[in-house]
């Protein structure tokens, strides 16, 4: 499977990773690469095969309803550039 | 009952369905700890997996999963008992994670059904397409400064139920009878508290016309910010007719999300770049499948309560009320319980009438609930209790009613204070009859010459000379007898 450039330039803007023009060949390139590299899986027949979601015998871990966790505001926020009154703020995100 | 709208070219009509995130009632988030409970300080109720600080893993709040089970079997729906969460991704300043925790592909809840009590008595089949888990994102501000957006991840992270109905809702009426008939079952289970004003049900309408007679369903559009049963409505309606004369124009509707602005009563197109509805979903690499056995969903089912429909049966087919009174009555929960306890060891169509008619119109004064009520559901059955006895009549038992309103009052306390006790002694009758009869020759004559209607205002009179509290039987009976002796 080849990735032209518009696609790459469309998954980039979706990731929020910001690629100069003059990347966007080599890296359709590259990134099909990897795409023909893993198609060779789809030699295996998987008919009647169910998927799989580990490889150790384990189920999903339950938590209990309790209130054990938060209360952290400083923690939280210990990392934001321009808090205030508590809040995260951002640049505005409405017209 | 068809809703249709007129267009240039002919009669439209208006193909809707919802998709309502219901917040599940439970103490903690659906994978962290941190608590769910609305109106605390900022970023408070926020453990470090909420606010997606790196290398921390979720881990499923079991009571969530339960709820949505019992939702789904409130629903009538089939329950998987494999389910699979999926990201779901997008960028928004209110989503730490950069994707949401969702069900996509394998729901925790397929196909049921919502029954519609219409305003007309008649009642109509909903299809529910599925229900799934999800996460809430947290809230935006954005009318605090003029150059930035204000961050809140207190709800970031909660559990949701998203509830996607079939397309066949066809008018506002039905939307209406949707929702809250949706709130109604969820609050009798006790899964979400379905307060649209806090934003803890909350829908997204999807709208489409096409001429009456086309089979073929057309583009939709999706309506957002509808935050209230009566807003819900009013988009539909709004949306459609743009719609209509999107097509009149010769134009075509394209699927979009479009933002419902009911200060200007329009709906308008969201920015289409910043909604990409390019959400690469995938199956969370960090939670495994959930599997649940049949024996855990059949121990759910056996602990629902009584769900509204059943509730409704049993008021018509054992207590006699009509489809109209049976509804009303069980449309909220605590209406339902109110009025159980105001019958107990009544008259079911008597206690039915007080309730809906007078203690209703008092509510609707006074502008509370009926958990606020000023006259207590013990005291109502208290007052029925008074007339069934014939301590009062039920003239009188009107004037206490209104007593116990304002002062909240028992009602034979009001009886006692008052002087309100019938008289049911008939020497004390016969001499207010007596008296009546002595004043009023005039109409005795005419009494006698062949006027039987005239008896009625006798009564009245005498009513009236005993401060309404005769007993009316007995002054009747009474007044007769002596008007012909």
């Amino acid at each position: 499977m080849s990735l032209d450039k518009d696609t790459v330039r469309n998954i980039a803007y979706l990731a929020r990773i910001r690629i100069a023009d003059a990347d966007l060949e080599p890296l359709s390139g590259e990134l099909s690469g990897i795409l023909d590299w893993i198609e060779q899986l789809n030699a295996v027949n998987t008919d009647g095969v169910e998927p799989l979601a580990s490889v150790v015998d384990v189920t999903l871990p339950r938590r209990k309803d309790e209130v054990t966790d938060g209360n952290c505001q400083d923690k939280v926020l210990a990392n934001t550039t321009d808090p205030e009154d508590g809040f995260y703020t951002v640049p505005k995100v409405v017209e | 009952m068809s809703y249709i709208l007129a267009g240039e070219s002919g009669d439209w009509e208006v193909v809707i369905g919802l998709e309502v995130h219901a917040q599940i009632i439970s103490k903690s988030k659906l994978f962290s700890g941190s608590a769910t409970s609305f109106g605390a300080e900022p970023n408070t109720h926020v453990s470090l997996v909420d606010a997606a600080m790196p290398g921390m893993l979720p881990v499923i709040n079991e009571e969530c999963i339960e709820q949505s089970v019992r939702t789904g079997l409130g629903l009538k729906a089939e329950i998987n008992l494999t389910s699979v969460f999926d990201r779901k991704n997008y960028f928004y300043a209110d989503l730490p994670q950069g994707y949401q925790i969702s069900q996509l592909y394998h729901p925790i809840v397929g196909e049921g059904t919502v029954i519609l009590d219409l305003d007309d008595g008649s009642t109509r089949e909903v299809g529910i397409e599925r229900l799934h888990m999800e996460q809430d994102a947290g809230k935006s501000m954005h009318d605090q400064d003029p150059k930035r957006s204000f961050i809140d991840l207190n709800r970031s992270g909660t559990g949701l139920m998203e509830i996607v109905s079939r397309p066949d809702l066809r008018s506002p009426e039905d939307v209406g009878a949707y929702l809250r008939k949706l709130r109604s079952i969820l609050r009798y289970l006790g899964t979400c508290d379905g307060n649209m004003d806090e934003g803890s049900m909350r829908c997204d309408v999807n709208v489409s016309v096409r001429p009456v007679g086309e089979a073929e369903l057309r583009t939709r559009a999706e309506v957002k910010n509808v935050n209230s049963v009566r807003f819900a409505m009013q988009a539909v309606e709004i949306e459609a007719r743009r719609q209509i004369d999107v097509y009149d124009d010769g134009g075509q509707v394209v699927q979009e999300t479009r933002l419902f602005d009911s200060v200007k009563g329009e709906t308008r197109s969201m920015r289409s770049k910043e909604f990409a509805h390019d959400y690469r979903y995938f199956p969370d690499p960090d939670l495994l499948p959930l599997v649940i056995s049949q024996e855990y969903v059949d121990a759910i089912k056996a602990s629902l309560p009584e769900l509204p429909d059943d509730r409704k049966q049993r008021y018509m087919s054992d207590l006699g009320l009509s489809a109209y009174d049976a509804g009303v009555l069980v449309a909220e929960k605590e209406t339902a319980a109110y009025y159980e306890e105001v019958a107990g060891g009544h008259d079911a169509k008597l206690a039915a009438n007080w309730v809906i008619t007078n203690l209703f119109a008092v509510l609707k004064d006074k502008g509370v609930p009926i958990s606020e009520s000023p006259i207590s559901a013990a005291h109502l059955s208290q007052l029925l209790d008074l007339m069934a006895d014939d301590t009062i009549s039920g003239r009188i038992a009107k004037d206490v009613f209104e007593i116990m309103a304002e002062t909240g009052k028992a009602p034979a306390a009001i009886v006692e204070e008052k002087g309100l006790t019938q008289i049911t002694d008939t020497g004390a009758i016969e001499a207010a009859i007596d008296q009546v009869i002595a004043d009023n020759p005039g109409q005795v004559e005419q009494f006698k010459s062949g006027n039987e209607k005239i008896t009625g205002w006798f009564v009245g009179q005498v009513m009236q000379a005993t401060g309404g509290k005769a007993n009316p039987g007995a002054v009747n009976k009474l007044l007769r007898d002596k008007l012909k002796s």
